[in-house]
């Protein structure tokens, strides 16, 4: 039944360029500027998909980015594949392929369409209902509903396409190029304003381009042709620049706009390689002017969702801009005077109308005088009741209407047709507006929402602010924009308008039928297959919020985001509800506007461009020398180094074992550094850590522990006196840069008067740590000049000096427990230092360990790790670390906490040691720790390290336990899937108590 | 995302500032002499407010300076931006 129903050449259809598409697998053809809904139409298709729950056959049903059916999948099987993709959207191009969604095996054929018959049972809140019991079968039915209610299918191999972002900064920004889009941007541009116009479509002009009546006239010219002259004159304009094919997606607080620009979605797959796909646009504008336009609104009758029912809108779009009948018996159905501009254009073009049900009683306007001079039958004060064709439209049945609306009377009579257009009227796109926090009023004489306060410096003007005629447009454009743009005169002050258009409307959300409302399927929400039937049931069963009543039937819900039906569904609730319109507010209009890909989202993000990462000066080193890494905040930190296939468990007990038995080397230039400069750097110092400062010598170290003001433990690290006013802080390599903010933030807002500068220098040195019993006899070869005796450098203590000509610092401190040494020195040398310590250490065997050694051996020697061992609930006493707190300091940062009843509490979590009673089990991390297995269980605390020690030959772990300070020798139970393990609550010092190999 | 105005570098987007919770409250001088209570209402109790709030921010991606600002939370207007140390604006 393929038909061309190609009326007339338009001039956006160039016919001399012909373009073949594949949909459902069927080749047609079309022309450059179709759309794929165009073209399917010209080929006499409307039926294009299948609605979400039932499974109804559904057909095109608009011409624009509301579309809620015709949502296809493209270039299925390709790395380029896109589900929901509005067939109205899609400009059509040499080898597209688009095939339907929701539909198995076939469109024709769908085996799901059987929920339509099924669906007396399918009412609002079915799948709350039914498939939330009993629990255990959830997953059975989720695999059914997720087959049948298929959105498309995403892709499964990595996207081809590039992305990008950009910031684009403007003086007044233009949403929307229909006529008063573009009298406002070039209003705008000619006053000097940096002016920004973007508009979704590929062309300008909005609806009044398109218009080719004689009704509509702008000083003596037919409107299109008075717009064309405008659009022509923009090219000239500077200040201008204007995008199309560009769709604002969000509206953010101050003017903050994201908009995704289309570069190549247009194009033939094979002229697409390179080349940007989608542009998000992140937009500053002074001043916007929403012109984002208005939707038609649908009528709600019964069958309103046949193929073959369009918006008249759509219809007359269709013909006028795409030069294509959607139907060769016509009929239209509204209540207001748009239908009748539908029906001069159709009859422009000799496409047939064989009527028009007009639910207005009394109506007259020239335009109505004009159909019925065209013999016309005029169905006045009439409603549809029922449509009937199951793959395309064949029948409109019609009865009158009672003086009140709420009934229909007298005999039916039935319309023979293969196309309906439907037209309730028009609602503003507010969407923009409203997500960017602004204010709706409803007016009551032609029931629509229009912008009332407004957040920001915005204004909104032609139809997308209420006014829908072109008289009423063009003189209220120019005077908001005189006072929105602070102008004296624009050039559209004394304009001759013609325009025929009536304003009269008869409002009724639902349409009376003669039959019950049970009976009947008046559609709200086309996509999510949301009735009318549906939304009173909710209000039956107790939902009065209409953003209840908007989940439980998902009315809004769609990609579409209801963009047609959520007025009606609003009419109806305050309707049945009894309220007032206006009252209950509208639903959240939330970005975005139109779905985005994902690309889009990332931008350029992606791979290994995702997030930023920091290397080491080292790196290149542990790279070469096949180092597996870890992320320790941005760093790539060196995790272990395997040897000859050993798994990370071999390697870190060879590494652990060769640091004690002689030597090992660790990069551990990522740890943060703070230099601290000042007369009043000690008392600074005395305040933030829990430790004394003043009396610390220069040239000494001292390890010093944190507090958040809670008590609670935030960082640790080592800090050397370098000078009497001059320090160096370390941190832990994750808490660099917020150990440096917090020091900043009392520094300048509660000790303002403390003399001290705090400058981040992680970046500046490479830290070489070197720690072993052989460890001296490495680094003094490395610095020969320098004094290792253990007088003159004991732990604990540091040293200016030399490497060749190299200023360097080196520090006697240690995590592992041993004997060693840190070597800082400027970043550029550090791998150079590095490659010298492994090549006087070779004798020594000395061994490069990454992070999970230095995990270990700490463990061992019980130092806690921050954010391991602790989180935000340890304070030191917990930790077992009351000697880190300073009994004599008046005060510190946090020092007042710990003595709250809170933190002094005897059954707080304590850490502890744990030993297992099978030295060769080792604990899970994480794992719960209990004393009785009996029910309900008590947690006592959990694992927080646990390690199998080479140097001790048994496990070891460290946990935190509730009053665990006082369990010492006792038993407790780590219960675990198959088994229980029982440990032995220990000393967290494991090794040296002593401290003989840190002084040996 | 708002444009906030750091009274040392100018007009710049939110994404270069973080907020630092309420404003105004000092660290008390004698922590030692508050019982629990006065030290838990300068530790844990803040306002949280829909309408005028006067708040901490910094410009942690520029100058790494503290500042004030007041904000109608209502509406995410900032009323005012002033430097630690200043009196907080009274209209
Ligand atoms: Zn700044």
């Amino acid at each position: 039944m393929t038909k061309n129903l190609r009326v007339k050449t338009s001039k956006y259809i160039d016919e001399t360029y012909k373009i073949s598409f594949k949909f459902n697998g069927t080749t047609y053809y079309g022309y450059k500027g179709d759309t794929l809904a165009s073209a399917l139409l010209a080929n006499n298709i409307h039926l294009v998909g299948r609605s979400f729950k039932y499974h109804r056959p559904r057909g095109i049903m608009t011409a624009g980015s509301e579309e809620p059916n015709a949502i296809v999948q493209l270039h299925k099987n390709s790395s380029r594949t896109e589900p929901n993709v509005r067939a109205t959207e899609i400009e059509i191009y040499e080898g597209l392929e688009a095939s339907s969604q929701n539909c198995w095996p076939s469109v024709n054929f769908d085996i799901g369409g059987i929920n339509n018959f099924l669906s007396p049972i399918l009412p609002a809140g079915f799948y709350y209902k039914t498939f939330m019991w009993p629990a255990s079968f959830w997953e059975k039915y989720e695999y059914f509903i997720r087959k049948s209610a298929g959105l498309g299918k995403s892709p499964t191999e990595p996207d081809p396409d590039i992305y990008e972002h950009k910031y684009v900064h403007c003086d007044v920004l233009v949403i929307g190029a229909g006529i008063s889009g573009i009298i406002a941007a070039k209003t705008s541009a000619k006053s000097g304003f940096k002016t920004l116009l973007v508009d979704e479509k590929p062309y300008l002009g909005g609806s009044t381009i398109y218009q080719n009546s004689e009704h509509f006239k702008i000083n003596n010219q037919i409107s299109s042709s008075w717009l064309d002259k405008e659009i022509n004159e923009i090219k000239k304009i500077k200040n201008l620049e204007v995008k199309t094919r560009t769709s604002v997606s969000a509206f953010h607080g101050y003017n903050f706009l994201l908009a995704r620009e289309n570069l190549t979605d247009h194009l033939p797959l094979n002229q697409r390689n390179n080349k940007i796909r989608h542009r998000l646009l992140k937009i500053r504008s002074k001043k916007v002017i929403n012109a984002t336009g208005s939707l038609e609104r649908p009528l709600i009758f019964d069958n309103n969702d046949r193929p073959g029912i369009l918006l008249s809108s759509a219809i007359e779009k269709y013909a006028n801009l795409y030069g294509v009948a959607c139907g060769e018996k016509n009929v239209l159905f509204t209540n207001n005077d748009s239908a009748y501009e539908t029906v001069i254009s159709l009859n422009q073009k000799g496409i047939n109308v064989e009527a028009i049900i007009d639910n207005r009683e009394e109506i007259d306007s020239k335009l109505i005088k004009e159909a019925e001079n065209n013999n016309i039958k005029i169905y006045k004060g009439y409603t549809v009741v029922n449509t009937s064709g199951y793959k395309r439209v064949n029948q409109v049945s019609i009865m009158q209407l009672s003086k009140d609306g709420q009934k229909v009377i007298g005999t039916k009579k039935s319309i023979d047709c293969d196309c309906l257009g439907i037209s309730g009227g028009w609602t503003p796109a507010v969407h923009l507006f409203t997500q960017s926090g602004g204010k709706l009023k409803f007016r009551d004489e032609d029931q629509v929402f229009i912008p009332n306060i407004y957040p920001s410096d915005q204004i909104s003007i032609g139809s997308c602010n209420g006014e829908f005629t072109l008289d009423e447009i063009l003189t209220t454009t120019p005077k908001t924009l005189k006072e929105f743009l602070n102008l004296k005169k624009t050039d559209y002050e004394d304009l001759e308008i013609q325009s025929s258009f009536n304003k009269s409307k008869r409002n009724i959300w639902l349409l009376p039928s003669d039959k019950i409302i049970g009976k009947t399927k008046p559609f709200v929400d086309y996509q999510n297959d949301a009735t009318a039937k549906d939304i009173k049931l909710a209000l039956r069963e107790g939902f009065r919020s209409i953003e209840h009543v908007k989940r439980y039937t998902t009315t809004g819900m769609g990609t579409d985001q209801g963009k047609l039906g959520n007025m009606h569904a609003l009419g109806i609730i305050s309707e049945t509800a009894g309220t007032k319109m206006g009252e209950s507010g509208t639903t959240t209009f939330r970005p975005p506007y139109t779905p985005l890909t994902f690309g889009t989202i990332v931008g350029r993000n992606v791979g290994e461009y995702f997030d930023t990462f920091r290397k080491t000066p080292i790196h290149e080193w542990h790279v070469e020398n096949k180092a597996e890494f870890e992320n320790v905040g941005q760093w790539k930190r060196a995790w272990y180094y395997p040897k000859d296939g050993e798994n990370m468990h071999d390697a870190v007990q060879r590494e652990s074992k060769a640091a004690r038995d002689s030597a090992g080397i660790l990069d551990a230039s990522t740890l943060g550094k703070i230099d601290i400069q000042g007369t009043d750097a000690s008392e600074f110092l005395n305040r933030v850590y829990t430790n004394a400062w003043s009396k610390l010598a220069v040239g000494k170290c001292r390890y010093g522990l944190m507090l958040n003001e809670d008590g609670m433990v935030y960082d640790d690290g080592v800090t050397t006196r370098l000078g009497e006013n001059h320090y160096i802080m370390t941190t832990t390599t994750g808490g660099a840069a917020t150990v440096l903010g917090k020091l900043e933030d009392y520094l300048q807002t509660e000790w303002p008067e403390l003399d001290v500068y705090l400058t981040s220098v992680t970046d500046h040195y490479a830290t070489v740590s070197v720690c072993g019993p052989n460890s001296k006899k490495i680094v003094s070869q490395v610095i020969p000049d320098l004094d290792f005796s253990d007088g003159s450098f004991p732990h604990m203590s540091f040293k200016n000096t030399k490497i060749g000509k190299i200023k360097c610092r080196v520090m006697r401190i240690s995590f592992t427990g041993e004997h060693s040494y840190e070597i800082n020195i400027q970043a550029n040398y550090g791998k150079s230092v590095w490659e010298k310590c492994m090549e006087v250490g070779k004798e020594f065997n000395i061994t490069p360990y990454g992070t999970e050694t230095m995990h270990l051996l700490r463990a061992e020697k019980g130092f806690i790790i921050v954010g391991q061992d602790t989180d935000a609930t340890m304070t030191p006493i917990d930790l077992q670390m009351d000697w880190i707190v300073s009994k004599k300091k008046y005060d510190f940062i946090g020092k007042r906490s710990l003595y709250r009843s809170d933190t002094i509490k005897e059954d707080r979590k304590q850490l502890v040691g744990l030993l297992t009673e099978d030295p060769k089990e080792v604990l899970e991390e994480g794992a719960q720790i209990v004393a009785d297995i009996k029910s309900p269980i008590e947690m006592l605390g959990h694992v927080t390290s646990s390690y199998y020690s080479p140097n001790l030959k048994k496990s070891i772990a460290l946990g935190v336990v509730r009053g665990g300070k006082n369990m010492m020798g006792q038993k407790l139970i780590i219960p675990m899937e198959n088994k229980k393990i029982n440990v032995i609550v220990a000393d967290p010092v494991f090794l040296d108590k002593e401290n003989k190999r840190l002084n040996a | 995302m708002f444009v906030i105005n750091c009274p040392y570098c100018g007009e710049r987007e939110q994404s270069e500032f973080k907020a630092g919770g309420e404003a105004h409250i000092v660290r008390p001088k004698q922590p030692t002499e508050l019982s629990d209570d006065e030290w838990a209402e300068y530790l844990f109790m803040r306002k949280n407010i829909k309408g005028i709030q006067f708040e901490r921010w910094v410009h942690a991606h520029g100058c790494r300076k503290w500042f004030n600002l007041v904000r109608d939370t209502s509406n995410d207007v900032i009323k005012a931006v002033y430097k630690m140390g200043e009196k907080p604006p009274t209209k």
